[in-house]
């Protein structure tokens, strides 16, 4: 009979080993999924992987991951604080959409002014935005022990509704011959967060990783971090240590929704470039992946950012040149956060053999 | 000689690193109350389990009236006649005692069956109980008597029991003995499990001793001393606490009619407790579990918010302060349960360092933790009380309950508290651990600081206590020089026969 056996201590090795055992899960049993849509399973698997980093057109498809990577990165990066202190902020998406709307009204009330001072207020807005969105549910639990899971998550229906009406309604652009959708920012100068279109980078990009190192120092060398990992590991503990679980609580939340609306920001005043009603495209939902992904781990994060725009990418490339269904990609996606939480479950146990008593 | 009842042969039972049992072997006679003695971690529960079926053993032969006894789980253990009542009841409080006793029925009859042989079997061995009443409004003793009666339902042959009397006063343990007896006068073999060694002399008439998984000894109990089975336990000559006597102080800190909410629903809410304490004194509070003591610690940890006036610290009102204020002027409390309130299962002993001793030892500048400083903190304390590990960077759930009490206390005396609450500072630990930190107690006392040390072992109290007092629903009685007391009048303090007693009704 096999069983499992609680490890006295987590396993140093199964920590860093889990995401590639899980990636390398992931590649077989997507590999499968893809020979059983009649594909060639490892031309499927190099053209996720592998394509967009070492193919021919890599030079095209490299700035790309940047992009994609970046808005995942940041909002993962504000999420695993919750996580790791049990604070389940599942909304982001609407933190995120809500942080471009207002950085976007900021930069479109300027229009046509040229100034340096406004993308910088751009940037408070939108951080504001994110922020003011992630501390309703956050408020609620604190005054009222409502579950913070539902309410962000609910939270994220309406910023979509508030995103068509804006960019149906107030936003939409007074030139945009009665198109829905904003004025582009990106073509903005004053308010563009481009920096080298054509590498990939802009704002969002630098930002994600002055978060990584922020987060990295505050996890690991103050006591903010070491706060927030000993309320998600025992919370009866936390209080003994003196720690405030409301405070705890809208202080991660308001982290998590600040560099939501961050991303949401530097996504439509660059990439993006508008405020449309298609603006969102599940960032917020897949920065949750990201941020298991990475461990909860600032590093683990940016590299999981990094495989998780990976496949973003490869998975268009696939669904253009083989053909393959975007649910798929969806599937594959899905599959590397079940078999990261599947596997992870060794950092902790051991799987022994007993002999079965008869 | 008659052959005995259960004979045990050679058992070896090995876990990855570390035997648990080696060639263990003895008797146990009809109707003989057997005593098993031993130092956490010495094998004791590992034996039971293996008579009880719930372990199987790597080697070695039981028999049971003769016959070959090789229980494959508890179902077949209590078939052949052995019952257990262990140290943590399975009872759900929302059901009354006979549904919880048809619950472990294998073809449980109707209810009012149940019930009846319920009443008849308490009448019998004087045991107490109602079976219509609803578990979660009993008392530990009467809670664990449910647990008994089940077993008696059974009529077994053997009865195991596992540190019986750790939730119960006085009183009741002389109930219990006295149904002990009872039994073993029919003819039932008890076999009695517990670190308490006076009571241990009162009931058994053989004791069999194992330290690290071997029989070291066996001896008769009513004419071997408590100290000699002790020693026998320990393997060593037993430190006994020293205790210096010394002029009361000035004192430091003052309940005053402290009033507080039940903080959950299953907490006592603590009624108008009014104390001072003194410098360089020792209060014992003693009690039953579940009477207040986690809320009397929380509320001078300051976990638990408290009006302002109602605690004063050397005259200044600090009710209202959060736990790192308190520490900060001198305040220190180690919570009873270690793992998850003390300290946080996951986290290395250093992190764990930092947990309390964060403010005192300044260990952060800015918030900046010094990693350095708290692991030399941390090694302090490992060294200064002994505490078994490879070192701190080990997670705290690595280290065995006593080793981990001995960190826990060690990094609040360390830290030099003028006021120290400790809840249950030896529970689960073993006899020499037991003594080094009762001695730390004492010690940090000597020094001038006030110390609260609130336990269920009266016998720890009144070695320690330069006062006592109880803890009683939430009530706590008037301190009393411990010197002199008597068990009567401490059982009384405690709140007498706990269960016999009208329920409180609250005002």
């Amino acid at each position: 009979m096999i069983m499992l056996e609680k490890r006295p201590q987590p396993s140093r090795a199964w920590t860093f080993a889990t995401p590639i055992v899980a990636v390398l899960l992931t590649m077989v049993f997507g590999g499968l999924l893809f020979a059983a849509l009649g594909q060639d399973p490892l031309v499927t698997i190099r053209t996720i992987f592998f394509d967009p980093l070492f193919s021919e057109f890599a030079w095209f498809y490299r700035p790309q991951l940047l992009i994609k990577g970046a808005p995942l990165v940041l909002i993962a990066i504000g999420l695993s604080f919750g996580f790791r202190a049990g604070i389940w902020n599942i909304g982001a998406e609407g933190q995120y959409i809500v942080g471009a709307i207002c950085g976007a009204a900021v930069g479109l009330a300027f229009y046509p002014m040229e100034s340096f001072i406004i993308l910088p207020l751009m940037v408070v807005a939108g951080a504001l935005g994110g922020l003011l969105w992630a501390m309703i549910p956050g408020l609620l639990r604190v005054k009222f022990g409502t579950n913070e899971i539902l309410v962000s998550l609910m939270l994220v229906y309406v910023a979509e509704q508030l995103l068509a009406s804006m960019a149906l309604g107030a936003l939409r652009n007074p030139e945009g011959m009665g198109f829905p959708g904003s004025r582009n920012l990106a073509q903005y100068p004053s308010a563009s967060s481009w920096i080298t279109q054509s590498a990939g980078m802009h704002w969002g990009v630098v930002t994600a990783l002055i978060a990584v190192i922020f987060a990295y120092i505050a996890l690991s060398r103050h006591i903010f971090g070491f706060n927030v990992r000993l309320s998600g590991q025992s919370p009866r503990a936390a209080r003994f240590a003196g720690v405030n679980p409301g405070k705890l609580i809208l202080i991660c939340m308001g982290i998590s929704g600040t560099l939501a609306g961050l991303a949401g920001l530097f996504e439509v005043a660059g990439p993006a470039g508008q405020v449309s009603i298609d603006f969102n495209v599940g960032y917020g939902f897949t920065a949750i992946i990201v941020a298991f992904l990475g461990r909860l781990h600032p590093v683990g994060i940016l590299l999981a950012g990094g495989l998780m725009a990976l496949t973003y990418i490869g998975g268009e490339i696939a669904q253009s040149n083989l053909g393959l269904p975007i649910a798929a990609i969806q599937i594959l996606q899905g599959m590397l956060l079940f078999f990261l939480l599947a596997v992870d479950v060794l950092t902790n146990y051991r799987i022994t053999s007993a002999r079965k008593a008869h | 000689m008659t052959e005995p009842l259960l004979r045990l042969w050679g058992l070896t039972k090995a876990y990855p690193g570390v035997v648990a049992n080696k060639d263990v072997s003895f008797d146990i006679g009809r109707g003989e109350v057997h005593a098993l003695l031993g130092e956490n971690g010495a094998g004791k529960s590992t034996l039971v389990k293996t008579i009880y079926g719930l372990v199987k053993p790597d080697s070695g032969t039981m028999t049971l009236e003769g016959e070959p006894f090789q229980p494959a789980e508890p179902r077949a253990a209590r078939a052949a006649g052995v019952a257990m009542v262990f140290q943590h009841f399975s009872l759900f409080d929302a059901m009354n005692v006979a549904e919880n006793i048809a619950l472990g029925m294998e073809n449980p009859p109707p209810q009012a069956e149940i019930a009846a042989r319920v009443r008849q079997v308490s009448d019998q061995y004087g045991l107490p109980l109602d079976p219509d009443r609803i578990v979660g409004e009993l008392s530990a003793g009467e809670r664990q008597r449910v647990e008994i009666i089940r077993c008696l339902l059974q009529d077994p042959k053997l009865l195991i029991m596992d540190e019986p009397t750790s939730v119960l006063t006085p009183q009741e343990v002389a109930i219990l003995f006295e149904t002990l007896r009872k039994l073993s006068r029919e003819g039932t073999a008890i076999l009695y499990i517990s670190h308490k060694l006076e009571e241990i002399r009162a009931l058994c008439e053989n004791a069999t001793v194992l330290r690290l998984g071997q029989v070291v000894g066996t001896c008769d109990p009513r004419t071997t001393s408590a100290r000699d089975m002790a020693e026998l336990m320990v393997g060593s000559t037993l430190h006994v606490p020293h205790k210096e006597d010394k002029p009361a102080g000035e004192t430091v800190l003052a309940l005053k009619n402290l009033s507080a909410k039940a903080p959950h629903r299953f907490g006592t809410p603590l009624r108008d407790i009014t104390l001072q304490v003194r410098k360089g004194e020792v209060l014992g509070i003693g009690g039953v579990a579940g009477n207040g003591q986690d809320e009397l610690v929380a509320a001078l940890s300051g976990e638990m918010k408290t009006a302002k006036a109602m605690i004063h610290y050397k005259g200044q009102p600090i009710g209202h302060l959060a736990p790192n204020a308190r520490r900060k002027i001198g305040i220190l409390a180690a919570p009873e349960e270690r793992m998850g309130h003390a300290a946080a299962p996951d986290m290395s002993l250093t992190e764990n360092a930092i947990l309390t001793a964060m403010t005192r030892e300044k260990l952060t500048t800015n918030g900046f933790l010094h990693w350095g400083k708290a692991r030399k903190f941390a090694e302090g304390v490992i060294t200064a009380f002994d505490v078994r590990t490879p070192g701190p960077q080990n997670a705290a759930r690595s280290l065995s309950g006593g080793n981990l009490q001995k960190f826990v206390i060690g990094r609040e005396i360390m830290q030099a508290p003028e006021v120290l609450v400790v809840n249950q500072p030896t529970w689960g630990v073993d006899a020499s651990a037991a003594a080094a930190i009762r001695q730390a107690l004492l010690d940090l006392a000597a020094k001038g600081a006030a110390v609260i040390v609130i336990s269920q072992d009266l016998d720890e109290l009144m070695e320690i206590s330069d006062r006592f007092a109880a803890l009683n629903e939430g009530r706590l009685s008037a301190p009393r020089p411990a010197a002199g007391l008597t068990v009567e009048e401490i059982g009384l303090m405690l709140g007498g026969a706990h269960d016999m007693e009208v329920a409180h009704v609250d005002a």
